[in-house]
């Protein structure tokens, strides 16, 4: 399946991702400034940038193989889908206890404490899509899209992450 | 292959999705003693306080039994093992023959013998039923008196204080979760849970349950302090519930004794969860986790070997995520070690309610405690997980921005970079 | 602490209505231009700070800001202008040379943009590139008097020659001054067009060795970097006499800009200020320049063209025909309005001539006395697009020099301020934070992009001249007319008044 890599030889650290990622996962997915401005809750991004004087890179959900926060989350609501392989958080069924927090080795997953408390994370920009093949295959995250020094790569893994 | 589960919660579901993932053919027979599909254990104070109403309650989707063709009985206790027949039999007597057999039948409450602990109001804090029938008893100014300031006990509190009940803890030990917090962390949480109401009576027990018309009125402390209640919840603990092995040859200690693959000393016989008893790698001896993590991985564990397929588990070790009316914390592995080859470090900042420490031994970490300062707190999970060396980094530990920005440049390649 | 007089030259407007607060900007400004004010959670600009680069306006996601000149007026006054002005509040207040960076901003005419170029109407019909090959390329150097064939191969072999696929090369622009992504991006660009890039006078970084078939490598008067295996890295060698920004005066490379990579690759101690002395302290008569052409020669067995590259000054003309005479295999002429790093803006802004009247006197110079064989000649100080380069070779050039142009493809914003060391798109730069923002993936490819624009259109022109190969444009002054100009300048570019 096709992740998001990042390259830290490139990544200039402005943060442009977490903006396209918090606008695209807003009420309005395709307005920055009413994401930001209007909405009543500040959108969250589900990417981050870690960054330092010297060195910056941007870190999401590896959608691991095996990944642990499935294993640990207490409701179900964490679950890999079958055929696309992206792990995602149902949000209804969340009660925000946070122990996929505890159990992810990345450290992807954030709290989402404005109204009903939930864990959120990065779900390719699959939004929830129920025939997401196609998503998967031209649906380049806007992340990736968006980067302005393409430090961010969508590209296929043979293997990923987690236990 | 018949494969038969005796158990129908995190790891009876890890069992099963775990024998599926090898054998689609196989015929899975499941045995649970309460009449719900699987439903997540650690919800039921979440559906006490209203939070999660019952179709949440589930840890599955209701298609779950078909979709991967188990042949639930729910309501269905087993009475007993006949293992050298290789049966299991119900309460009827009929006998359900297994070619490979799970054991997952969790654990059950610690109930100490204090007298009066037979009067009605007196009950424990496991299931569901416990909670519904709890629940059709609460009003609001209702008095509690709940034994046991653990990870239980303190949830079970924060439900009932939702529910607008009165409630008094009382603890064994000096200081509240006592398994997962030490002394000042755990004052810290204290101060929290007393600013909404709690009271604690720590280093003290319930000596003995008063009570009247054989409904509790009250209960007597061990330094004889009476306190007035309506209920009283026992919240000491679990322990495994090894009722049906406790007469056959499967070697127990506190729990099953199991090996990596999930197998007891007998032939095609697993157990997992919190019945199990595995080999816990930060401790480094065998010992029981009752957590859910650890019960779904060892039940997927043992599917997968029982399918036929080859896995191994040994690197379960203590964690667990919990909080109380809005203070959350993480902990894992060892904190409070008691032997000179151990570096601990702390970071707490009072006004913001945050304690974070890290246990190091021989350059590695082995435990820590994130409270209220628990985001991303998952990467020192990862760390105990993967016993990795961080003397080289281990300063930067504790900050609260702490990522992969701080690790070696190498081993953060490892870790986030393509692989082929 | 006295008053300073120094206002902002620039104002920062920031729409708050599509402000996100996103501290893009605050992050990308070198400068410090925009900070975070915690206290009332917005971002807040200081325009004192602003250079006018472009970087904010570009990054922010909602296009919420811009930048205008600080909108300050003095008393009109045609002589003493405001810029005279500042510069002198700033070297009252300094005591220093004033520093400036890139081409000549003053508005000297543009020779380029009072020639025209002729087009074929009815007898020699247009060339339409779509449909028919055209020729651009061409071979740089010397050239023999006459060639001798004998049983259909040449008697004697031809001096060394490159061979470029387009009559366009990337001028010298020394590592130091530049990053080395730019170098990467230049030299990739170079290899996927099939021309060349130069060293400048920071020598050659130990990664760019592998591109040596495209490099040409610059012995500067600091000889910087220079040594046997540099020599023979690339294919030919430039001997870099002058600039066309700042002549008379050496290369300077201010210390902050002297990281351990530029130290390594130059041979200097880091931190230490890169200047390269005027002359070349060896060279100080025209047998003194031969000395070096043919021990440059030797060092690398007469297998490499040898560049001399000159600043346009007064007397190109002689200069030029004793460089040829001297041995030169190809001359490199840089006119006044050329870029740089760094600067005097006197000397940037007062010294050196035109490119386009040095080229027309050389070109002239040599075809007189018989000699323009010996020599290639590639002209370079502000060539911004193809219509410059089509009329360069018209004027006599066998191609062109580029650097300025690559750089703006790059993302340069001619804010001017290269010798701080703190661009902020990546070029002018060592501080690795910044070197970053130059990915040399799309450096070399926007670079690539413009050359193969410019071959577009410049096939085009050739066409519509009915011309279909470089060669039968090199020298042509008939295909130039001169459009506003005066009786003396048609006369030294040797061109027809438009109407002739």
């Amino acid at each position: 399946m096709k992740r998001v890599y990042a390259r830290e030889e490139v990544c200039v650290g402005c943060k442009l991702c977490e903006v396209y990622c918090a606008t695209a996962h807003s009420e309005y997915p395709m307005d920055i400034v009413k994401a930001f401005l209007k909405q009543k809750t500040k959108p969250l991004p589900r990417i981050l940038v870690e960054d330092n004087l010297s060195i910056s890179f941007a870190l999401q959900c590896r959608h691991c193989d095996e990944a642990p926060c499935t294993k640990a989350c207490i409701t179900g609501a964490m679950q890999k889908d079958p055929v696309t392989g992206i792990v995602r958080n149902d949000e209804s069924r969340c009660v925000g206890c946070w122990t996929c927090i505890l159990a992810c080795p990345f450290g992807a997953i954030r709290r989402d404490n404005q109204g009903h408390k939930v864990a959120s994370k990065c779900d390719l920009c699959s939004n929830g899509a129920e025939d997401f093949e196609a998503a998967n295959a031209s649906n380049v995250p806007v992340c990736v899209q968006n980067c302005p020094n393409r430090a961010l790569q969508f590209l296929d893994s043979v293997r990923e992450g987690g236990e | 292959m018949d494969y038969v589960i005796v158990g129908n919660s995190a790891a009876a579901v890890g069992t099963v999705e775990g024998i599926r993932s090898v054998d689609l053919e196989g015929k899975i027979t499941l045995f649970s003693k309460e009449p719900y599909p699987a439903y997540s254990r650690p919800l039921i104070s979440y559906y006490l306080s209203g939070k999660v109403t019952p179709e949440k309650m589930y840890y599955r989707d209701s298609e779950f039994y078909k979709r991967l063709q188990v042949e639930a009985h729910l309501g269905t206790e087993i009475q007993a093992l006949k293992l050298e027949e290789k049966k299991v039999e119900l309460s009827t007597g009929e006998k359900i023959p297994y070619d490979r057999l799970l054991i997952a039948t969790g654990g059950k409450p610690i109930s100490p013998p204090i007298p009066g602990r037979e009067y009605s109001g007196v009950s424990t804090f496991l299931t569901w039923d416990d909670v519904k029938e709890l629940g059709k008893e609460l009003f609001p100014g209702i008095k509690v008196v709940v034994i046991g300031a653990g990870l239980i006990g303190l949830k079970a509190t924060e439900a009932l204080v939702k529910r607008e009940a009165i409630v008094t803890v009382a603890e064994l030990s000096t200081r509240i979760l006592s398994a997962i917090l030490d002394e000042e962390s755990a004052q810290i949480v204290q101060n929290h849970l007393e600013e909404q109401g709690v009271k604690f009576k720590l280093n003290n027990t319930v000596a003995q349950i008063l009570g009247e018309k054989g409904k509790v009125t009250g209960v007597r402390l061990q330094n004889g302090e009476e306190l007035e209640c309506d209920r009283v919840i026992l919240a000491i603990g679990v322990r495994p519930n090894l009722d049906l092995v406790r007469d056959t040859t499967i070697k127990l200690n506190q729990g099953i004794l199991v090996n990596p693959q999930m197998a007891t000393s007998v032939t095609d016989v697993y157990a997992a969860g919190d019945v199990s008893e595995g080999y816990d790698k930060i401790y480094q001896e065998s010992r029981v986790l009752p957590i859910l993590p650890n019960a779904y991985k060892q039940g997927f564990n043992a599917g997968v070997n029982m399918a036929g397929g080859s896995s191994e588990y040994q690197s379960g070790f203590a964690m667990n995520a919990i909080g109380f009316f809005g203070l959350p914390m993480l902990t894992a592995g060892i904190i409070k070690p008691n032997a000179p080859d151990f570096q601990e470090y702390v970071q707490q900042d009072q006004t913001k309610r945050s304690y974070k420490k890290i246990v190091l031994r021989a350059g590695k970490l082995v435990g820590y405690i994130a409270l209220n300062t628990m985001d991303r707190a998952g990467i020192l999970t990862g760390l105990i997980d993967q016993e990795v060396d961080v003397s080289a980094f281990q300063e930067h530990l504790l900050k609260e921005d702490f990522g992969y920005i701080h690790f070696p440049k190498e081993l953060r390649r490892q870790r986030l970079t393509l692989r082929k | 602490m006295a008053l300073s007089m120094n206002t902002p030259d620039f104002l920062i407007e920031r729409n708050i209505n599509r402000c996100i607060n996103c501290q893009v900007c605050v992050r990308q400004c070198a400068n410090e231009a925009h900070h975070w004010d915690a206290e009332e959670e917005k971002v807040v600009s200081d325009d004192a700070q602003c250079v006018n680069c472009h970087r904010c306006v570009t990054m922010c996601p909602t296009h919420a800001l811009s930048i205008r000149k600080f909108p300050l007026e003095f008393r009109e006054n045609a002589n003493w202008t405001a810029s005279t002005m500042r510069a002198i509040y700033k070297q009252a207040e300094t005591g220093g040379i004033l520093l400036t960076g890139m081409g000549t901003d003053r508005p000297y005419p543009i020779y380029w943009d009072h020639l025209l170029l002729n087009a074929s109407q009815v007898t020699n019909p247009s060339i339409d590139p779509l449909r028919e090959p055209m020729e651009l390329k061409t071979f740089l150097g010397r050239k023999p008097e006459q060639l001798r064939v004998e049983n259909g191969k040449l008697v004697e072999p031809l001096p060394p020659q490159i061979e470029l696929d387009l009559p366009i090369m990337f001028s010298a622009m020394s590592f130091g001054s530049v990053s080395l992504n730019v170098a990467k991006s230049l030299v990739q660009a170079a290899e996927t067009l099939g021309i060349f890039y130069n060293t400048g006078e920071g020598g050659l970084h130990e990664d760019l060795y592998r591109y040596g078939k495209n490099t040409i490598v610059q012995v500067a008067s600091g000889r910087f970097g220079v040594h046997t295996e540099y020599l023979n890295a690339g294919v030919a060698i430039e001997i870099k006499i002058g600039q066309g920004a700042k002549p008379g005066i050496g290369g300077h490379l201010p210390g902050e800009k002297v990281g351990a990579e530029v130290s390594r690759t130059r041979m200097i101690p880091e931190r230490s200020d890169a200047i390269s002395p005027a002359p070349h302290h060896d060279i100080y008569s025209i047998e003194d320049l031969t000395q070096l052409i043919f021990s440059l020669k030797e060092a690398t067995n007469y297998e490499k063209p040898v560049i001399v590259k000159i600043a346009a000054v007064h007397n190109v003309s002689a200069i030029a025909s004793g460089i040829a005479r001297a041995g030169a295999d190809i001359i490199a002429i840089d006119g006044f309005r050329g870029g740089t790093g760094a600067a005097p803006l006197r000397t940037r802004d007062s010294v050196g001539i035109p490119i386009e009247l040095a080229l027309a006197a050389v070109d002239n110079r040599l075809r007189e006395e018989g000699i323009r064989n010996q020599v290639s000649l590639v002209v370079g100080g502000s060539i911004r697009n193809s219509a410059d380069i089509v009329k360069a070779i018209a004027l006599g050039a066998d191609a062109v020099y580029v650097a300025s142009a690559a750089l703006i493809a790059m993302g340069c914003h001619m804010c001017q301020k290269c010798y701080t060391g703190k661009c902020n798109w990546g070029i002018a730069t060592q501080n690795p934070q910044l070197v970053k923002r130059l990915n040399p993936e799309i450096g070399a490819e926007r670079v690539t992009n413009l050359l193969r624009a410019w071959e577009h259109e410049i096939k085009e022109l050739l066409g519509g001249m009915g011309i279909n190969a470089i060669e039968s444009l090199r020298g042509n002054r008939l295909m130039l007319r001169g459009i506003g100009l005066s009786d003396r300048d048609l006369n030294i570019l040797g061109v027809l008044a438009a109407g002739e």
